[in-house]
């Protein structure tokens, strides 16, 4: 059991008033909102240990290199990688699916083949897309089923001798369901066919462990962790990196550098061009740590349960309905309601202090699936609780009666 | 009416409403009972750019005079453009590129008028002044 009260005292934003009511924070899956011993280490980081790291002699560098490094090996441990070589840093999952995209991409030819699923964001997309436009490789789609559940029966016949790679999210943002990763993964090795997870929104209700999962690639963004925006992560199997070539050029990435020829750094350097936010890796390392104390199997369970509660107390609304209805679900609730615009009832909930997202959640493909131009979604966090839900509701309710609904 | 006065009658039907669920309730059922716009003119090209809905406006010049119309998608962004089809419709071009549309400000939607803000009220106002602007120079 999580103790709610505690949790709260450490999120000092859950505390503001929105148009004067408290504010009910239900918009986790696009970020969630950061403790304070988080936004501590942060300032901790720039007034008592602030110097690029890596290259320095005096004190002060060796002490935030050592603590980047030091977070990099928390975040190592995190997701159960075997090594610190394997874990990169990146702005975020975005990024790290682009790097995956360009530098691996620079290894396969036209005709080689990539497998998406219907139910991507748009970030998982798109990076391929533009490999299309340059290497010429083709793009095939797992599709869903109207409860927003792979069909992963047309996995089979999607897989060719061509197939090279399989991009999957873990969770999906719009819809909630989680996809089994770990099955997928097998199916795809059994073939010589490498996975990339989009881990985004399943790391932070998700235990994660790639070696289990036997992911060739892992990708996830600090600040949908409680930690802060502007870095993340890609996990990559070493050998699959050492294979890879560099993503961006630059500082810190090399070893020897004369005009006539450069030679690069060992990983996980090779892929960290410039300096890197060495004070938001000892943040996201705090976030993990937080995660950790508390329990992610704790959590998951409270999430679970206010995820199945909010569906319950919806469901009294008899035009309600549910985008995204998969056995297994996670964190987030997308709906409509009567014949209400997500806009207007998201611009009305807005001013009853409740936050939750409208409109296609950078996930077009499933709103174009279901017929629809976007959803309203809720989505939970460790520090939300069934008296928001209640709010919520109530608030769902007196919006229905505006609209005439 | 003048557009001032139109402008006044609606800071009248707003002043007493703090809340602000009152006033959007209040835009909403503006929406809701405004005429909107004649089917046939809800095509791709009278689509306002810039909004979440989808937003169409379309002027004609009668007498002398320039005739909107407009809807939406949503009910907010429709009793907005409504509001606005009331204060401009019936005038001439002149009096609708002269105007300082206050009443916004005046019923607390300036929020609204932030380009940022995806509702759409921005574009909105830009277009029918544009329009205004293309019927003063046929004159």
């Amino acid at each position: 059991m999580l103790d709610i009260n505690k949790i709260r005292a450490d999120f000092p934003i859950l505390s503001e008033t929105v148009y004067g009511k408290p504010l009910v924070y239900f918009d986790n899956a696009a970020t969630t909102q950061k403790p304070r011993q988080v936004v501590e280490k942060i300032e901790e980081g720039y007034y008592k240990r602030n110097a690029n790291i890596h290259r320095g002699v005096h004190f002060l560098s060796q002490e935030a290199t050592e603590a980047h490094e030091q977070a990099r090996e928390e975040v190592r441990a995190f997701i159960n990688a075997n090594s610190t070589s394997e874990i990169l840093f990146t702005r975020g999952a975005t990024e790290a699916i682009n790097l995956v995209a360009s530098s691996f991409g620079d290894l396969l030819q036209a005709g080689d083949e990539i497998i998406l699923t219907q139910m991507e964001h748009h970030s998982n997309i798109v990076p391929w897309q533009m490999l299309r436009t340059r290497k010429g490789v083709i793009l095939k789609v797992i599709p869903f089923n109207e409860k927003g559940e792979l069909k992963l029966e047309e996995l089979d016949n999607l897989i060719t001798a061509k197939t090279k790679l399989i991009a999957c999210t873990q969770v999906s943002n719009a819809l909630g369901t989680i996809n089994p990763i770990k099955e997928i993964i097998q199916k795809a090795h059994a073939q010589n066919i490498l996975v990339l997870v989009d881990g985004a929104q399943s790391v932070p209700h998700i235990k994660i462990d790639v070696r289990d999962l036997d992911a060739d690639f892992f990708v996830f963004s600090a600040h949908k962790i409680y930690g802060p925006t502007g870095i993340g992560v890609l996990y990559g199997k070493e050998a699959l990196l050492d294979k890879m070539p560099p993503y961006q050029g630059g500082g810190e990435m090399i070893d020897k550098v004369t005009f006539d020829l450069t030679t690069y750094a060992a990983l996980p350097f090779k892929f960290e061009a410039g300096t890197p936010d060495f004070i938001g890796s000892t943040a996201l390392a705090e976030a993990l740590r937080y995660v950790n104390n508390i329990g992610i199997e704790n959590i998951a369970a409270h999430e679970h349960e206010l995820l199945v509660y909010a569906t319950e107390q919806l469901k009294q609304f008899e035009n309600i309905r549910f985008i995204g209805e998969a056995k297994n679900k996670s964190g987030v609730i997308s709906f409509l309601i009567a014949d209400i615009h997500p806009y207007d009832l998201g611009s009305i909930l807005d001013k009853m202090g409740i936050a939750v997202r409208t409109g296609n959640h950078c996930a077009q493909p499933v709103m174009a699936a279901f017929g629809i131009e976007g959803t309203v979604r809720a989505s939970f966090a460790l520090y939300n609780t069934k008296e928001e839900i209640d709010i919520f509701v109530a608030g769902v309710a007196r919006a229905k009666k505006m609209f005439k609904q | 009416m003048t557009i001032d006065e139109k402008q006044d009658e609606i800071i009248a039907e707003f002043e007493f409403l703090d809340d602000w669920l009152d006033k959007y309730q209040q835009i909403i059922d503006k929406g809701m009972s405004s005429p909107g716009i004649d089917p046939k003119y809800k095509t791709p090209e009278n689509l306002i750019e810039g909004c979440q809905s989808k937003v169409w406006v379309i002027a004609e010049m009668v007498d002398g005079k320039v005739i909107y119309q407009g809807e939406s998608n949503t009910d907010i962004a429709g009793g907005i453009a409504a509001m606005l089809v009331e204060v401009l419709s019936g005038h001439t071009p002149q009096e609708i590129l002269d105007t300082d549309l206050y009443f916004i400000d005046r019923i607390g939607l300036k929020e609204h008028l932030s380009p940022t803000r995806a509702n759409g009220m921005l574009a909105m106002m830009k277009q029918m002044k544009l329009f205004a602007l293309a019927f003063k120079s046929k004159e």
